[in-house]
C-alpha cells in the first residue's frame, strides 16, 4: 500500500507542478500532444484498426491497384483513401507503415540515448586521454550531417550483406544506421553536465566513503543529468523518423514488400504524372504531421528545461 | 595568427588520414575487388596475376600509403559498375552538384536574412508569428516532400517548370553550367529551392535569435540614447554585429547542402554527384562510394578550416585569447 499511496502522491504533485501549468497554458502543446499519442496508438492497434494486412502478398489483389480515394472517379469505401501500384489498401499500409517508422525511430533514439549518455558519463567523468578521445570523435563526426553517416553505414551493411539477408535485417541495420550517426548530441550534453556534478559535494562525499566508480557514475550522477537528456531525445525522435523516411524513400532503407511511409512516397512518387496523387500525398502528409508534433513537443520541452531559450 | 593555421591544419589532415583509413577498410576489405573488377570466366592464374599486380599481397600499411598516395593525385581507381575511372566520373557530375548547392545558399541566406531581422525588430507582428510557424514547417517538412509538392503542383498540374535533369548545358573546357541557358534556368530553379528552404529555416531562425540578443545589449541602448534614428541602430549597429555568427554558420551550412543535394538530386535527377553515389550504394560500387566519401569530407574540412580562419580574422575577441594562451 505504501508505494501505491506514493505513486499517487507523485501523480498529485506532478498535476499541481510548474510542468502540468506550463502544458495546459500552451494550446499548442497540447493538441501536439495528442496527435502524437493518437498516432502511436494507431500505429500500435495497427492490426485491429486497418482493413487488410498490406505485408502479406496473399491478401492484396493486383485488379485493386489504383484505385481512387472514395471522392474519385470509381472510389470505393473498400479503399477509403485509394491503393497504391499493387492493390494495396493506402490506409492499412499507412497504419502499417508508421507503426515500422515509429518502431525504427523510438528504437534508434534509445540506441543513440545508451550509447551517447554512456561515452559522454564516461568522459565526463574520467577526463583525462579518455576524454579527449571520446570528445575528439564525436567532434569529427559532428560536422559531418547525420544522413551521410547513416547512409554509409547502411552502404557498407548492404556490401557485407548478400542481398537478401540485407533485406531482412534492413530494420536492425536502420536502427544501427541512424543510432550511429545520432549519439554525438547526447554525448555532449551529458558530459558537459557530468564535469559540473562530479565536482559538487555529494559526489565527493560518495567518493569519500569508497563507492566505486562506476556506481558513482550510475547511481549518483547519472540521475542528476537526466533531464536535457530527455529534451534531445524528443528532438532527436523527430530527426530518426525523418531519417528513416529519408533512407526509405532514397531506396536505400525498408523494401517496398513491407513499406514504412518513405518507402510509400517512394513508391508515390513514380506515379506522380499518370495523376496518382493519392499514393504519395496521404503518407506524406502523415509523416508531416507526425514530425511536426514531436518537434512541437520538443520544443515545449527544451523551454520547459531551459527557460533560458525562451 | 600563423600558428593558429598551422594547428588547424594540422587537425585537418588527421581528420583526413581517419577518412582516408576508413574509405581504405572499406575498399579493401568490403568485397573482393579483384572478383569485382573481373568476369566469371577468368582463371584462378590471371586473378592472381591481377591480385599481384594490384599489389594486395603487400602489407596492408604499404598498401594504405599506396592508397593514400594516389588518393591525394586524384586517383579513386575504377568504377566496378560503370567500368570507368572515379575520377573522371566525379569530375563531369561536380559542377551540377556546386552549381546547385551554391544557388541553394544565396537563395536560402538573401531571403531568411530579412525574414530573420523583420521578426526579431517586430516580434509582436503577425507577420513575424508567420514566418516562425512557417520556419517550423520548414523544419519539419522532410526535403523530399517538398521537392514532391513542387513537382506537383509546377510540374504536372501547372506544366510550368521541367521536373528532372539540369535542362540545356554549355561547357567551359572541364566545366559545364546551366545557368546561361532558358532551359537550364528552369530546372535549376525547384531544386535549388527545395534544398535551399531547410537552410533558409535555420538561418532565418539563427539570425532573429542573435539579433534579439544584440539588440538587448549596453551598445545599443547608447546609441538609442546618442538619439541616433532607429534605422541607424538597426542596420548600423545591431545588424552589423549579428552577421558574424551567421556568416559562420552560412558558410559551415556549405558542406551540409552538398551532402543534403543527395536527397535533392534524386528526387529532381539531378546528374550530380549525390545521384551517382546513391545509385553507387545500391549497386555496392564501393570505389565511387569510398572516393565521394573523401571528397565530402575534404570539402568539409576545408570549409571548417577557412571559417575558422576567417573567424578569428573578423571577430578579434578571439584573437586576443589566443595570444594570451602563448
Amino acid at each position: 500500500m505504501p508505494i501505491l499511496a506514493r505513486m499517487q502522491d507523485n501523480i498529485a504533485r506532478f498535476f499541481d507542478g510548474d510542468i502540468w501549468y506550463s502544458f495546459k497554458q500552451s494550446k499548442i502543446t497540447v493538441v501536439a500532444a495528442i496527435v502524437t499519442v493518437v498516432m502511436i496508438l494507431a500505429a500500435f492497434f495497427a492490426p485491429l484498426l486497418s482493413l487488410q494486412n498490406p505485408f502479406d502478398p496473399a491478401s492484396l489483389d493486383l485488379m485493386d491497384a489504383f484505385n481512387p480515394p472514395v471522392w474519385g472517379e470509381d472510389g470505393s469505401w473498400r479503399f477509403p483513401i485509394g491503393t497504391d501500384d499493387q492493390g494495396r489498401d493506402l490506409y492499412s499500409a499507412i497504419l502499417y507503415g508508421s507503426r515500422l517508422s515509429l518502431l525504427i525511430g523510438f528504437a534508434s533514439v534509445i540506441f543513440a540515448m545508451a550509447l551517447g549518455v554512456t561515452l559522454g558519463l564516461i568522459a565526463g567523468y574520467m577526463g583525462g586521454a579518455v576524454d579527449t578521445v571520446i570528445m575528439r570523435i564525436a567532434d569529427v563526426q559532428i560536422s559531418f550531417p547525420g544522413i551521410l553517416i547513416a547512409l554509409l553505414i547502411d552502404g557498407v551493411a548492404r556490401a557485407l550483406l548478400p542481398g537478401g539477408r540485407h533485406d531482412e535485417l534492413v530494420v536492425y541495420v536502420l536502427i544501427l544506421a541512424i543510432g550511429l550517426s545520432q549519439w554525438v548530441n547526447f554525448a555532449r550534453t551529458v558530459r558537459g553536465s557530468t564535469m559540473v556534478e562530479r565536482n559538487k559535494e555529494y559526489v565527493q562525499a560518495a567518493r569519500v566513503i569508497g563507492v566505486s566508480r562506476p556506481r558513482i557514475m550510475v547511481r549518483h550522477i547519472l540521475r542528476n543529468v537526466m533531464g536535457p537528456v530527455l529534451v534531445i531525445a524528443t528532438i532527436t525522435l523527430a530527426v530518426a523518423i525523418l531519417s528513416e523516411a529519408t533512407l526509405s524513400f532514397l531506396g536505400v532503407g525498408v523494401p517496398p514488400t513491407q513499406p514504412s511511409l518513405g518507402t510509400l512516397i517512394r513508391i508515390g512518387q513514380d506515379f506522380l504524372f499518370s495523376g496518382e496523387w493519392w499514393i504519395v500525398i496521404f503518407p506524406g502528409a502523415m509523416l508531416a504531421i507526425l514530425v511536426l508534433a514531436v518537434n512541437l513537443l520538443g520544443d515545449w520541452l527544451r523551454d520547459v528545461f531551459d527557460p533560458k531559450l525562451r | 595568427m600563423i600558428a593558429l593555421i598551422i594547428r588547424r591544419s594540422y587537425q585537418s589532415i588527421v581528420v583526413m588520414l581517419v577518412v582516408a583509413l576508413l574509405a581504405f577498410t572499406m575498399f579493401r576489405y568490403v568485397g573482393d575487388p579483384v572478383a569485382m573488377l573481373v568476369g566469371q570466366e577468368t582463371s584462378l592464374e590471371e586473378r592472381e596475376e591481377l591480385r599481384v599486380k594490384l599489389g594486395l599481397h603487400d602489407p596492408v600499411p604499404l598498401q594504405f600509403a599506396r592508397f593514400v598516395v594516389n588518393t591525394a593525385q586524384g586517383e579513386f581507381g575504377i568504377s566496378y559498375q560503370i567500368g570507368r575511372p572515379v575520377a573522371e566520373l566525379l569530375k563531369e557530375r561536380m559542377p551540377a552538384t556546386l552549381e546547385l548547392a551554391f544557388l541553394a545558399a544565396i537563395f536560402a541566406l538573401v531571403v531568411a536574412l530579412p525574414m530573420g531581422v523583420y521578426s526579431a525588430l517586430y516580434p509582436q507582428k503577425w507577420l513575424s508569428n508567420i514566418f516562425l510557424t512557417v520556419s517550423l514547417i520548414g523544419i519539419s517538412l522532410p526535403t523530399f516532400l517538398i521537392g514532391i509538392m513542387l513537382i506537383l503542383l509546377f510540374g504536372v498540374v501547372l506544366g510550368w517548370l521541367p521536373t528532372f535533369g539540369r535542362g540545356e548545358v554549355v561547357s567551359f573546357g572541364n566545366w559545364t553550367t546551366g545557368l546561361l541557358t532558358t532551359s537550364g534556368w528552369q530546372s535549376i530553379v525547384m531544386p535549388a529551392f527545395t534544398l535551399g528552404m531547410y537552410q533558409l529555416t535555420l538561418i532565418m531562425r539563427l539570425v532573429r535569435s542573435e539579433m534579439l540578443e544584440v539588440l538587448l545589449t549596453d551598445y545599443i541602448k547608447f546609441a538609442r540614447a546618442r538619439g541616433l534614428a532607429d534605422n541607424a541602430v538597426h542596420f548600423g549597429h545591431a545588424l552589423k554585429n549579428t552577421l558574424i555568427p551567421v556568416i559562420t554558420i552560412t558558410g559551415l551550412q556549405l558542406g551540409q547542402l552538398i551532402a543534403f543535394a543527395i536527397i535533392t538530386e534524386t528526387v529532381f535527377q539531378w546528374p550530380g554527384m549525390g545521384l551517382m553515389f546513391i545509385q553507387a550504394i545500391g549497386t555496392v560500387d564501393i570505389p565511387i562510394m569510398s572516393a565521394y566519401l573523401i571528397l565530402i569530407a575534404m570539402f568539409f574540412v576545408v570549409i571548417n578550416l577557412v571559417v575558422d580562419i576567417l573567424y578569428h580574422v573578423v571577430d578579434p575577441r578571439l584573437r586576443v585569447e589566443t595570444s594570451k594562451g602563448h
